[in-house]
């Protein structure tokens, strides 16, 4: 019968873990053995999204070209707010910019949404469906309704801008 | 990469509370009985389980005398959740001719509220009792909640998501008067506070070995001797531990918790001072440098090592996506599998949007200084980074109140 010898095993295992210990203590360097590849993918364009947010920002909402959709309750845990710049000719959307409270889902989505509606005219940007911002995203059925705020956001946008027009 | 995220090397760990790694001398001493010393302690025939048998009753004595009890008052189980259903359930069970109501908390453990909603189908009635602000139980209303047929109150000595201490001696004290039994979930403060049963006048206690640094898989259940605590068994078989809980004990789980208990007590002086020292590094690096931080619980009766904060104006799961170099738990919906934000949070009156803000730090005896340094700047540059993103953060620097603000509902 072999013997193995516990405290031959336990150098073993405490040299294993003090290579992981200096390993991750020498933060961005290349590491081979310890990143782990996962078939896992789908989440890579909602971190991107969230590390390198588009339109993050603010327009003047007094100004008579911008057009503001602010939805959602903090309660619910997701606040977006789309903002519009519309070339009063033309109909087109010119700029947008956005700000959200919600999870990384939450952030992407309105990213997505504020990227997608520039350039287009109001019409089109209003039709833009949750399903597609959520495709685009592979979101997971539970966050969803995060690609539905979204949508939601461009509606609002769009009604607010025309609702400003309609006044003025 | 895992989950889209790319890094070098491991998260560094500050969740405690959710588990912790094997103490180096625990492993120590469990690898025999994993080797050549691998009899059950059941078998009386051999030298196999007289010495399997032996260790197992050393680690008996290590946890009684943790907590100040006898070793035959130590029922091995498979963790603080088994504990927890056999100290309700059972003693329910078996006083059922008489007593037919339970009193608890509504930031118990989620297995102690599924246990009494179980007894609730089988005719009981349970009290949940409300906390106070600062999530503390209120000593009147749980007078006021006593019953003539009330057979038992389960109530945590230290929560799990908010760190905080309940008055366990002044409870005890009450419960004694009206020959209540007093049942303690103490996974979380056992081996980390001083714990002693008498002083407590608890009746059961529940331990779990991989909440102080010992294997997963084993727990104990405190069970008083003098006077006498009767429980129905939830396992059947071959009448192990007394015939309360049936089924191989496994020496090397047992005696890897009897080693981390050992330890506790030797260490919890110096654990204690540590570990203090940590978390206010922590607290003071990030309120230095942010505001709108807020401590969930009492900051007075709370165990050192769990800091549950909330962020105002960030939500949980962002700030944790943004924190993949540190390994945290939020209190945010997004988070758990439901949609709903932390029940314990709820029951202190936590605002529903800031409680899908909170992050739960957790801080142990193999944190270092430079694991805090490194989650303090973390944190902070997330915070700032998602307040710029944030419509709230936004109206707030405008001077808006957010209370007055008619919200689009879904």
């Amino acid at each position: 019968m072999v013997k193995i010898c516990p405290k031959k095993l336990l150098d073993i295992m405490l040299a294993h873990i003090a290579r992981g210990v200096t390993r991750a203590s020498v933060l961005g360097q290349q590491a081979t053995g310890g990143l782990i590849v996962s078939k896992r993918a789908y989440h890579e364009k909602v971190v991107d999204h969230y590390n390198n947010p588009r339109n993050v920002g603010s327009f003047d909402k007094n100004d008579p070209t911008v057009g503001t959709g602010l939805v959602g309750a903090p309660a619910c845990g997701d606040v977006m707010k789309l903002q519009i710049k519309v070339d009063e000719t033309s109909g087109q959307i010119v700029d947008a910019c956005f700000k959200t409270f919600g999870c990384g889902s939450a952030i992407a989505s309105s990213s997505v949404a504020s990227d997608w509606i520039k350039g287009r005219p109001m019409d089109e940007a209003a039709s833009i469906k949750n399903s597609d911002i959520a495709r685009h995203l592979s979101l997971p059925p539970v966050k969803l309704h995060c690609s539905m705020l979204a949508e939601d956001a461009i509606k609002a946008a769009v009604k607010d801008y025309r609702q400003k027009k309609e006044k003025a | 990469m895992m989950k889209g995220v790319q890094m070098a090397g491991r998260p560094l760990y500050l969740d405690m509370q959710a588990t912790s790694p094997v103490d180096p001398r625990v492993l120590d001493a469990m690898l025999p009985y994993y080797m050549d010393q691998f009899g059950n302690p059941h078998s009386r025939t051999h030298m196999y389980g007289w010495e399997s048998d032996e260790a197992v009753e050393k680690a008996r004595e290590q946890i009684a005398k943790l907590i100040g009890a006898n070793a035959k008052e130590i029922i091995f189980t498979s963790g603080a959740t088994e504990a927890n259903n056999i100290a309700i359930k059972g003693v329910m069970h078996f006083y059922k001719e008489k007593k037919k109501h339970v009193i608890t908390t509504q930031t118990e453990h989620k297995c102690v509220l599924d246990s009494c909603r179980h007894l609730q189908q089988e005719g009981f009635e349970v009290t949940y009792l409300p906390v106070r602000k600062d999530g503390l139980v209120d000593m009147d209303e749980l007078k006021a909640a006593i019953r003539p047929d009330t057979g038992i109150i389960s109530i945590m000595t230290v929560n799990n998501e908010i760190g905080v201490i309940q008055p366990m001696a002044e409870i005890g004290e009450l419960c004694r008067k009206n020959k209540i039994f007093l049942h303690t979930d103490a996974a979380q403060a056992a081996g980390k506070i001083p714990i002693n049963v008498d002083d407590m006048k608890v009746d059961l206690m529940s331990l779990s070995a991989h909440k102080i640094y010992g294997p997963k898989g084993v727990g104990a259940l405190y069970m008083r001797r003098r006077p006498r605590v009767r429980v129905e068994a939830q396992m059947s078989g071959g009448g192990q531990e007394r015939g309360i809980r049936s089924g191989t004990v496994p020496t090397p789980l047992a005696v890897g918790m009897g080693a981390a208990c050992e330890i506790a007590m030797e260490e919890m002086k110096h654990d204690e001072k540590y570990i203090r020292e940590l978390t206010d590094r922590l607290y003071k690096g990030i309120t230095s440098q942010l505001d709108g931080v807020i401590v969930n619980g009492s900051m007075e009766h709370r165990y050192a090592g769990n800091l549950n904060l909330s962020f105002a104006y960030v939500e949980g799961e962002s700030l944790l996506m943004g924190l993949k170099e540190v390994a945290v738990s939020s209190g945010s919906a997004c988070t758990s599998a439901s949609l709903e934000p932390s029940y314990v949070l709820r029951a202190l009156g936590v605002e529903e949007d800031m409680a899908h803000t909170s992050i739960r730090f957790g801080i142990g005896r193999f944190t270092t200084k430079e694991e805090i340094d490194r989650a303090i700047e973390l944190t902070v540059d997330q915070v700032q980074k998602l307040r710029e993103m944030s419509p709230l953060w936004e109206m707030v620097q405008e001077g808006i109140d957010l209370k007055s603000i008619q919200w689009a509902q879904h």
